[in-house]
């Protein structure tokens, strides 16, 4: 290996490490608001790259077939409950948000063709259908079991992660895609080139990481968010809403999980299950920082990027088992600095 | 009768069927079993000890790739090659080598809090599938044939049919140990896991252990079901041992219902065979290829969770007859009993304790004594920081400062466990009991530390000498503190009362020389607080130290012999009841003062 090379896996270890760290920030995010360790990340990300590339071929996406479905579960139970709980003034706004803005999307998707539309507006179009899909998952796998333990909650997450790559397989089929570049441009920095690509992922990752922290420091649902975190009971007696606070983390994540799959798309094949180990990867790094420090795991995912990206080039046969072996001395590490102290129940 | 009835015709239909079923039935009934061994496994680490693995897959290819590679490996070197050709030295390396994985796994992981156990464990599962299918002696991806058959009694077990009663004797050997395990004094311990760690350790349950316990025998199952698996099929590839498969296993024991014996036979079978159908049909009605029962699983699993969190069985058993329960009073020899310190001599003493947390001081220079055949009282208003002290005492929390002397030995940082084998028993201000578990066997937990035999005797019944004078002494205890009539209840379904007492009766089950009670006579009516005060001063009496936090002041008067006042953490009175009574300082703590 010479320097050219090493930079040249540096480069891709990096790309592929910001990518991992945003995935890891919404999965602290989400375990932290709802105690949800939140396996289905990875099929946002598929679910993202996919709708994309969907639109790109000229083809439906499976994604708005899987909007409309779970629209109308949450509506039907919605409603019910309403209805059930005497407070039917909350039905127009159920209304609004499970069947016609599914409609409304449905419409454009049929009556616009989004084939042709500029990569930009198809980027919103795909994440305006998969982003919902969040708060949808949260309202009718988690909300009904907020206040179980961590490990049902995690059964769950799994189950949904095996349902969601069920449908992936049903509405994207087996075969996989990859997107056009957002950019053909690539620079010369002497020894290595940059390639346009890799300057918009870690751009729009350092981006959103900035807008997130503005987010959670300086608006009120951030800090509605924050202190959820910190202590539930706490936050609803001050009125925060504890099912809005895991709504807006799974649009949150699921938001991040999207927008993640549109930028590795042109990097990578995306097939509908590739998001799982891009997820775990994510997770890794998630894990480094305890699920508790946004700095420490995306520092962490980094990590994993480039180990990644270096062990590819040593033994890539061994690339996922030296990535995912990578968890036991981290745990090891994390077990030797904790003492963990269990609480009251 | 009726549930022997139903067991005596499930055991007659294993046996008869593979006379009369299909080539196909057979088989499907064969990896039911393979199934069920695993599930099994996560019974008891999910449903009876609280804890996850979505990793029992890649534990089920260690046992298949080990004897597949040692009974076809050409040349082995020096070392193993003692272990080759034998399909039985197979079975021993594959124990060895998942036991020696899973050990260090769960040594890893078990520290932390729970939901890093199964974190790992889906990281491990997928990085030993991968490694399964990049490593050229194991076949990669393409896999291993030619794994000879198994050969038992000279009858080589060639086909499905002959392997059947292979597959359903290791099931039924591993209810067997599984059940015999959860009734031992082991399992109650594993059994406490779930009810928190805190009492469990204070009655002397060294919980990692337990922890790692479960952890491994669970692996260990799972190899049994590999080994089998690659004898069966008699080829491995590394499909069947990848992280879906180990999430499938996951739902078949909760599915079945996780904290039931035989919820991972039902659970096993339903999901077979749904697999099976859901495989021939959706394909054909959605038009594609692909595990499209995926998202049926996930779906019915999250609607299991939601709705029905106990599983199937729980559901089935309805419409059983219930076993009468076992209403026989224990007997048996006494326990060795702990020799009585002569009354009057100091047992506990806390010199100059400080404990802060944070920039809160919770307990500023505390000092008591209490001595063998004494009750000694701490009052105080709330938050004066009693139960703080106690945890300090009892080695639940170590003081930041100061000595904690017991029986003059040194135990200001030593665990709650370590105090408890000393001698030391205590109750707790929230009560802590396992509400599914009998009252009997509640109390029986307080009897840890006075058995000895380990988890392989437990599993295989060999410590029933010892398991009947462990019971006998907790219905000893249970019929001492005036619960006879309720000693086969669940412990759960007793009056906030006499939870409290049977708390006590748990913790006099460990044979103590000093007794501490938290606020024992809160939630007790007159008549129980009467009986409660006798019970204490008969143990008094027999030579016992008391250390009582209580709030009712009748009962503390009438019973305690010396008082010791805190209010903000501190000491503010000390002495006998009546001068403590009519302290200024106390009057004003707990009346206010009169400015």
């Amino acid at each position: 290996m010479d320097l050219q090379i090493a930079l040249l896996l540096g480069q891709d270890g990096i790309t592929n490490g910001a990518i991992y760290a945003l995935l890891a920030l919404a999965l602290v995010l989400v375990f932290a608001v709802t105690r949800v360790i939140f396996i289905p990340q990875g099929e946002f990300v598929a679910f993202g790259a996919l709708t994309l590339a969907s639109f790109q071929a000229g083809k439906t996406p499976g994604t708005l077939w899987l909007l409309i479905g779970a629209g109308v579960v949450v509506a039907l139970v919605d409603i019910t409950q309403a209805l059930r709980s005497g407070t039917p003034g909350r039905i127009p706004r159920i209304v609004g948000w499970n069947l016609a803005y599914p409609a409304a999307a449905a419409a454009i998707v049929f009556l616009l063709r989004p084939g042709e539309f500029p990569l930009l507006a198809q980027i919103v179009l795909a994440l305006a259908l998969v982003v919902p899909l969040g708060p949808m998952m949260y309202r009718l796998a988690f909300q009904p079991l907020a206040e179980a333990s961590v490990l049902v909650l995690l059964i769950v997450a799994v189950a949904v992660h095996l349902a969601l790559v069920g449908l992936g397989l049903l509405f994207f089929g087996a075969e996989g895609s990859r997107t056009p570049s957002f950019s053909d441009a690539s620079f010369n920095l002497g020894l290595v080139t940059v390639s346009g690509q890799t300057l918009w992922v870690v751009g729009a990752s350092l981006l959103l990481i900035v807008v997130l922290f503005v987010f959670f420091e300086r608006t009120i649902y951030g800090k509605a968010l924050r202190a959820t975190a910190m202590n539930r009971t706490g936050a609803r007696l001050m009125g925060i809403s504890t099912v809005m606070a895991g709504k807006l983390s799974f649009l949150l994540a699921a938001l991040i999980g999207a927008f993640s799959g549109i930028l590795i798309a042109p990097i990578t094949t995306v097939y509908y299950d590739t998001g799982f180990l891009i997820g775990l990867k994510g997770f890794v790094g998630a894990i480094v920082g305890g699920l508790t420090s946004y700095p420490i795991a995306a520092a962490g995912a980094i990590l994993v990027g480039l180990l990644e990206a270096f062990s590819s080039f040593w033994a890539s046969a061994f690339k996922e088992v030296i990535v995912f072996t990578l968890i036991i001395p981290v745990l090891v590490w994390r077990s030797l600095t904790t003492r963990h102290v269990e609480e009251d129940e | 009768m009726a549930r022997r009835l139903l067991l005596a015709g499930f055991l007659g239909l294993l046996l008869i069927s593979p006379l009369v079923a299909s080539e196909f039935h057979i088989t499907l009934l064969n990896y039911i079993g393979l199934y069920a061994i695993v599930a099994l496994g996560l019974v008891l680490l999910t449903g009876v000890g609280g804890l996850t693995s979505f990793g029992q897959a890649a534990f089920v290819g260690l046992g298949a790739y080990t004897t597949a590679y040692l009974s076809t490996a050409q040349s082995l070197p020096g070392w193993a090659s003692m272990l080759g050709g034998s399909p039985w030295m197979g079975l021993l390396a594959g124990l060895l080598v998942t036991g020696l994985v899973a050990y260090l796994l769960g040594l890893l992981t078990l520290r932390l809090s729970g939901h890093y156990l199964p974190l790992g464990t889906i990281a491990w599962g997928i990085s030993l599938y991968f490694l399964f299918g990049n490593l050229e002696f194991l076949g990669g991806h393409t896999g291993m044939s030619g794994i000879p058959a198994l050969s038992l009694f000279g009858i080589e077990l060639r086909d499905g049919r002959k392997f059947y009663y292979m597959v359903w004797a290791a099931v039924l050997g591993a209810v067997w140990l599984t059940q015999n395990l959860l009734n031992s004094r082991e399992g109650r311990a594993i059994r406490a896991l779930k009810g928190g760690v805190v009492m469990a350790e204070a009655m002397g349950v060294d919980t990692a252990r337990s922890k790692v316990l479960i952890f491994l025998i669970a692996a260990l199952f799972a190899c049994v079901s590999g080994w089998l698996y690659a004898h069966l099929q008699r080829f491995v590839n590394p499909t069947p041992f990848g992280l879906h498969i180990g999430i499938e296993y996951l739902f078949m024991a909760v599915v079945g219902g996780a904290a039931h014996v035989w919820g991972a036979l039902i659970g096993a079978g339903v999901i077979t065979v749904l697999k099976q159908w859901l495989q021939d049909w959706l394909p054909r009605l959605l038009g594609a290829s692909g595990n499209f029962e995926m998202i049926v699983f996930g779906v019915m699993m999250i609607f299991v969770l939601q709705r029905a969190r106990d599983g199937l069985w729980p559901i089935l058993t309805r419409f059983v007859p219930q076993r009468e329960a076992k209403r026989e009073v224990p007997q048996g020899d006494a326990l060795p009993k702990r020799p009585v310190p002569e009354s009057g001599r100091v047992l506990l003493e806390a010199r100059n304790v400080f404990k802060r947390f944070g920039g809160l001081v919770a307990n500023n220079n505390m000092s008591l004594t209490v001595k063998a055949g004494e009750v000694m009282a701490l009052i105080g208003p709330n938050g004066a920081g009693k139960s703080t002290m106690f945890n300090c005492v009892s080695g639940v929390d170590s003081a930041t400062e100061g000595e904690v002397l017991f029986r003059g030995e040194a135990v200001t940082h030593l665990n709650s466990r370590q105090i408890a084998r000393l001698g030391m028993s205590r109750t707790f201000q929230h009560v802590r009991l396992l509400p599914t578990m009998t009252v009997l066997e509640n109390v029986a937990i307080g009897g840890h530390l006075r058995g000895s035999k380990g988890v392989l005797s437990a599993m295989l019944h060999l410590e029933r000498g010892e398991e009947v004078r462990l019971l006998a002494e907790a219905a000893r205890q249970v019929e001492r503190v005036g619960l006879r009539d309720a000693m086969f209840e669940l412990a759960g379904s007793l009056a906030l009362g006499q939870q409290r007492t049977l708390e006590i009766a748990r913790a006099l089950c460990a044979d103590p020389c000093l007794l501490l009670l938290d606020e024992p006579a809160a939630g007790l009516r007159y008549m129980e607080k009467q009986s409660l005060a006798e019970l204490l001063r008969k143990l008094r009496g027999e030579g016992m130290g008391i250390l009582l936090v209580e709030h009712d002041m009748d009962f503390v008067m009438g019973l305690a012999d010396r008082v010791v006042v805190m209010e903000f953490g501190e000491k503010i009175a000390e002495g006998l009841p009546d001068e403590v009574q009519r302290d200024p300082v106390v009057l004003e703590a707990y009346l206010g003062g009169v400015d």
